[in-house]
């Protein structure tokens, strides 16, 4: 990896960030969204033990379902003027477009993450416990580097109007299965839902991390050609 | 864009191989029915359920096949090369035959489960991989409806094609994971390779055989109706300026 190439997608994803804190888009519609869809989860599960005990998975959840969002808007502003098109005319590198994107959207999502875990003991009573502080925080961010490669690959294809919105969550979701079983069994793990040991977390985290880095080899490579038009 | 002139003079899908070809599946599929319905014996356990999986066991078979031939002919158009296009129709064509097949799958293996195991779906390891591979290429047939010329249709395509091969196995092993840490004790084996009498063997051979002919068959047609297709769209394009121009007229013929 040249160093011009990581300059590059630093400076892709700082636009990216700079874009969202003068626009506050995401803090704004996405972060009120992922905290309605928790306050949803417990309109249909009931109070009570089984809301404590599926918290993990309705915070992954919800974070995939923010995710599209996230994904929708970090290639809408893309799309809006031609912005993808001024990109390529100018030569950028697609793996370094793909790159600086996919961090971006890392970072957006880490924040959502973060705050999801947060609502989850406020709304759900979960407790998180020190020993699994690490476990946590590993998971959570291999989780999201994973989730942010795979929305960049398919978000890219799916901007751009007629008829495209709407493909998003069909290419993404049946491949997140990964992230989702890992990142919940993982969380379970750190929280001790059901008294699993901390230990019986990582190699979920070991399954993430394999997840991440083929889902972000391959989104690399096959970027270019699916920005194209 | 000119069509090549070995498309242009072929006006139907069927050629003398192709009917032979039919002909041969037609009777093998016949052969099929004879042995899974009339001459295999019913099941010890499964009773006559067992005769599902003569449908069952093919299409599963001819299902994957086809998300094989699409996966190396997603190779074959980016890495060749010519970029043939020809490629691109036959795995498009090849991923719609293993999409309906898939679900012919899924729906023969709920009926042979509700009778079997008393239930519907099973949340098997295999099972669910299935279901996620079946959702994953519905995805990429909506891919290849995208709009954009032929080229970037096939390239596009072909690298969600070949992605797919790097994302089933991640899907299959993490599903593979989550159901051998939860599975509650069960006597349920979904494997049926176990003790299989002769006969019963020989039908699912037929059934296999039978249907891969059948895929080949059905690969031909609709490659070459793809292939129709798109020549259709260029002479509909080469009419429409021809029109557009006799409207102008000879005398103002400025372009």
């Amino acid at each position: 990896m040249s160093p011009g190439r990581i300059r590059l997608a630093r400076r892709l994803a700082a636009k990216d960030l700079l874009i969202e804190r003068r626009s506050r888009v995401l803090v704004n519609q996405v972060l009120p969204f992922s905290g309605l869809v928790m306050v949803v989860f417990a309109f249909a599960l009931g109070t009570g033990g089984v809301l404590e005990r599926a918290a993990p998975g309705l915070v992954w959840l919800a974070v995939l379902f923010s995710s599209l969002s996230t994904v929708q808007r970090s290639f809408g502003l893309e799309t809006a003027d031609g912005a993808m098109e001024s990109l390529r005319v100018a030569g950028v590198d697609p793996i370094a477009l793909f790159l600086g994107k996919a961090a971006a959207l890392a970072i957006e999502l880490l924040v959502l993450v973060t705050v999801l875990l947060g609502l989850a003991v406020v709304l759900y009573g979960t407790e998180p416990r020190a020993e699994g502080i690490v476990l946590l925080v590993t998971t959570a961010i291999s989780a999201t580097l994973g989730l942010a490669a795979l929305g960049t690959i398919y978000g890219g294809l799916a901007a751009g109007g007629s008829g495209r919105e709407t493909l998003l969550p069909l290419l993404v979701l049946p491949v997140a299965a990964p992230v989702l079983i890992g990142a919940t069994r993982g969380v379970e793990a750190a929280l001790g839902t059901d008294r699993t040991a901390v230990s019986e977390g990582w190699p979920w985290v070991g399954l993430l991390l394999v997840f991440a880095v083929a889902i972000g080899v391959g989104g690399a490579l096959a970027f270019g050609s699916l920005i194209e038009d | 864009m000119t069509p090549s002139p070995q498309t242009s003079t072929r006006r139907a899908t069927g050629t003398r191989a192709t009917r032979v070809l039919g002909i041969v599946t037609l009777v093998m599929l016949g052969w099929l029915g004879l042995f899974g319905l009339v001459l295999s014996p019913a099941d010890v356990d499964q009773g006559d359920a067992v005769r599902i999986m003569y449908v069952h066991v093919p299409t599963v078979w001819l299902a994957y096949l086809a998300f094989i031939v699409t996966a190396v002919c997603s190779a074959l158009y980016l890495f060749g090369k010519r970029h043939s296009l020809g490629f691109d129709r036959v795995a498009g064509a090849s991923a719609e035959i293993g999409v309906v097949f898939m679900a012919l799958t899924l729906i023969s293996g709920s009926l042979w489960g509700r009778i079997t195991w008393g239930v519907y779906w099973q949340w098997d390891a295999r099972l669910t991989t299935t279901a996620l591979l079946f959702v994953t290429y519905i995805g990429y047939l909506a891919v290849r409806g995208l709009d954009g010329t032929r080229e970037r249709r096939a390239r596009r395509s072909a690298v969600i094609g070949l992605l797919a091969v790097v994302e089933i196995p991640l899907v299959h092993w993490s599903v593979r994971l989550w159901r051998s840490l939860h599975q509650e004790a069960t006597i349920l084996d979904t494997d049926l390779d176990v003790d299989i009498d002769g006969l019963m063997l020989f039908s699912l051979f037929v059934g296999v055989v039978a249907f891969t002919l059948l895929f080949v068959w059905l690969l031909l047609h609709r490659s070459r109706t793809i292939a129709l297709d798109d020549l259709l769209a260029d002479r509909g394009i080469d009419r429409a300026i021809a029109e557009r121009r006799a409207e102008v007229g000879p005398s103002g013929g400025s372009s």
